[in-house]
């Protein structure tokens, strides 16, 4: 099952290194660069909710942070914000940093709660996020920042910048994946399942959830940088309310129990974004690209009926009947039961830390 | 508990108080620090110190007093819903801005004027005929989503999350496309339209009729919460749902009659927004911001936790501005984020909120 599945995740990350040998320069440079950089952002939401049981809409932020730190870093004379003038590479460890720390706080604050509780806190904090880089024009102000250039490397040379964009995605798929494996993340899936219990363990349950958001914020902070290189702008309407849902409805498109369903929703999302109004009777239908929101909201709302865990989940499952496997027996793959699954899945007998199975379920729910 | 009148979470709280005294503490001190500035020093600031300027302070003081009432209304109906369902309810700030271009459209009909309504051609009634509709009309909206696709995934609260959530995209959509990206407004009645003298500065009497409805809905709730059948039925539920349906009751009908007021007073405070401030594309999203602060400080769930939450969020926003040195008036977002990195590190479900 996992060395299918491990297969098709390579088969894939195969396609992306050879796509600019037979892709057109705008579908490599346009959609695809996007595409990668937007999954490498909401695998953070995957990777957050499917080994921590937390569902953060604070990763759009962290994101757009990393982006006004490196415009604000190095910026010249004539554009906005503190116009700092440094070198870019400087900038990319400042805005590193700072998201570093940021989301270190920000997940301090919120790491004594979960699940639905932590949904409504990040959504919070992304939209005073918003709010900040709107009013306060030292950063930014409602116009934004624009005219950023990437270094040298990258200035001029889309297809390395979208390298760039595959080479980082697979490090972290990889990386968030071991580190889903160490004693760490063991414990996090632990906190995930049985706080209660991990507690009286001797585990410190919020001090786990704060470092997981943590990393999962300097990820968000690197998919940012790639994104203010690729975009050369970034102003606070790109991270209202209405992009940040978007990202957690990639995450949700995809499979938010799946780290590898991050991208596929990305590229679904992309695709239909760029290539809606190609489709045929897309006009009588009255499918414009004005209405692609209505669009998205629908395709979230089948799936959120029809298959909770999502394109990767549904997929797994449609393996798991072709060889007949029966490890899906619970009726409508209930988002819960997948956010449950996938230390099974995973994590061979590591998911359960080896702590025998509870004879009733917690009533902590 | 929460939504009864005699809660006995007193062992609870000083059980859960002492390991986080030093919190308690930091907090209090911040509280006077800030009421110090505002009454003695607040040098800079537009408004000046109480103490010199009482009249400012005073005028203050009621819009947030004013805006804590509109801010009930809204997270009042998003309170409930959860408090019963453990829904929380995404779309609450779609169905605040649906029932107030609804309301637009029903004023602008009675009236027989597209725009350029003047407030003296409004009667009462041709503003709370829109509300009525308006609150109506989302209500119902409100209860055939509850029964489209949240009735038979209940207790699935990420799920229904999401499902909300969907909901709200596509009606922000669709909004956009039928009423346009202006912002638009419901006009007051001729009759509160007025300005009144106090300590020397002018207040609109529109504010004060706001807040003298939001006490109407609150002391409404109240009594059907705590003096009916069925808000006995509701507050059972709250506690204790299983037990509820063993008892006989048809508990759907209760879910359905409950998200039906939800989303009412999503509407109620809808067209008191639109008439307040105007709506916009964009408002959805701030209400429902604003709705999620009120019951994230207040504890999801509890109706008195809405009104301690519509109380001190709603002073934060008309005291930071207000009371913060003048060049530096655009951090007062700040503010509203302190006020919940306050709350959550002294009670992390918020004041009146128990874990869920």
């Amino acid at each position: 099952m996992a060395s299918a599945r491990n297969v098709a995740v390579a088969v894939a990350a195969a396609v992306l290194v050879l796509l600019p040998v037979f892709g057109s320069e705008f579908f490599v440079s346009f959609v695809m660069t996007r595409t990668v950089m937007l999954g490498l952002a909401a695998s953070t939401i995957v990777f957050l909710s499917a080994y921590g049981g937390m569902v953060s809409l604070a990763q759009f932020l962290l994101f757009g942070i990393a982006g006004f730190m490196v415009g604000n870093a190095v910026g010249e004379a004539g554009s906005k914000g503190l116009k700092l003038g440094w070198n870019p590479w400087v900038a990319v460890v400042f805005a590193l940093v700072v998201t570093t720390v940021l989301a270190l706080l920000l997940g301090a604050l919120s790491a004594r709660t979960a699940g639905i509780y932590f949904l409504m806190l990040t959504l919070t904090y992304a939209v005073i996020g918003y709010y900040f880089f709107g009013q306060v024009t030292t950063f930014s102000g409602f116009g934004g920042i624009t005219g950023i250039d990437p270094p040298d490397v990258f200035a001029d040379h889309p297809t390395r910048l979208y390298y760039l964009c595959v080479v980082l995605s697979v490090v972290a798929y990889v990386g968030l994946r071991a580190l889903g494996r160490t004693p760490f993340g063991v414990a996090l899936q632990g906190v995930r399942d049985e706080p209660v219990r991990m507690a009286s363990l001797g585990f410190n349950v919020p001090v786990i959830r704060m470092l997981a958001f943590t990393v999962a914020g300097f990820v968000a902070g690197v998919a940012g940088i790639l994104n203010i290189w690729w975009n050369g702008q970034i102003d606070p309407t790109s991270i209202s309310i209405g992009p940040t849902l978007d990202l957690l409805i990639i995450a949700v498109i995809g499979g938010i129990a799946h780290l590898e369903g991050a991208w596929l929703g990305a590229f679904v999302y992309v695709i239909a974004n760029n290539y809606m109004r190609n489709l045929p009777f897309a006009d009588s239908l009255g499918l414009t690209e004005a209405r692609f929101n209505t669009v998205v909201g629908l395709l979230v709302l089948l799936i959120m009926v029809l298959s909770p865990d999502g394109l990767a989940g549904l997929s797994i499952r449609a393996h798991g009947l072709v060889t007949g496997a029966t490890r899906d027996a619970r009726p409508g793959g209930v988002l819960d039961a997948a956010l449950h699954e996938i230390a099974t899945v995973d994590d061979g007998p590591n998911g359960r830390l080896g702590v025998p199975e509870p004879t009733t379920k917690g009533s902590t729910r | 508990m929460s939504f009864a009148a005699g809660d006995s979470t007193v062992d609870d709280t000083s059980a859960r108080r002492t390991p986080r005294s030093i919190t308690t503490w930091v907090a209090g001190s911040l509280a006077g620090l800030a009421t110090l500035w505002v009454v003695f020093l607040a040098r800079g600031t537009s408004a000046g110190s109480a103490i010199r300027e009482p009249g400012e302070f005073l005028v203050t003081l009621l819009d947030g007093i004013t805006f804590a009432g509109l801010l009930f209304v809204v997270a009042s109906g998003f309170t409930l819903v959860f408090g019963l369902m453990r829904t929380v309810n995404m779309a609450h700030g779609s169905l605040f801005l649906l029932s107030a271009y609804v309301a637009i459209e029903v004023q602008q009909s009675m009236v027989g004027l597209d725009r350029n309504i003047e407030a003296g051609d409004i009667g009462i009634l041709d503003w709370v005929v829109p509300v009525l509709v308006g609150s109506l009309v989302v209500a119902v909206v409100g209860v055939i989503m509850q029964q489209l696709l949240l009735r038979w995934n209940q207790g699935q609260d990420l799920r229904q999350a999401l499902i909300t959530l969907a909901v709200s995209v596509i009606l922000a959509d669709q909004m956009l496309a039928h009423f346009g990206g202006l912002a638009q407004r419901v006009v007051w009645p001729g009759a509160v339209t007025r300005f009144f003298e106090i300590f020397g500065a002018r207040y609109a009497l529109s504010r004060l009729f706001m807040l003298a409805l939001a006490l109407v809905v609150g002391a409404a709730l109240w009594l059907w919460l705590n003096h009916t059948r069925m808000g006995m039925v509701i507050r059972a539920g709250v506690d204790d749902q299983e037990m509820v349906r063993a008892l006989g009751i048809n508990i759907h009908v209760v879910f359905a009659t409950t998200f039906f007021v939800g989303a009412f007073l999503a509407g109620v405070g809808g067209v008191m927004g639109a008439s307040f401030a105007g709506v916009a594309p964009g408002t959805d999203g701030q209400w429902l911001l604003n709705s999620l602060i009120v019951v994230i400080v207040g504890g999801l769930g509890s109706i008195r936790g809405a009104v301690a939450g519509s109380l001190l969020y709603g002073m934060v926003v008309a005291f930071a501005p207000a009371y913060l040195p003048s060049q530096y008036t655009y951090y007062a977002i700040i503010l509203t984020f302190v006020l919940l990195a306050v709350v959550l590190a002294i009670r992390p479900y918020g004041l009146f909120g128990k874990e869920a």
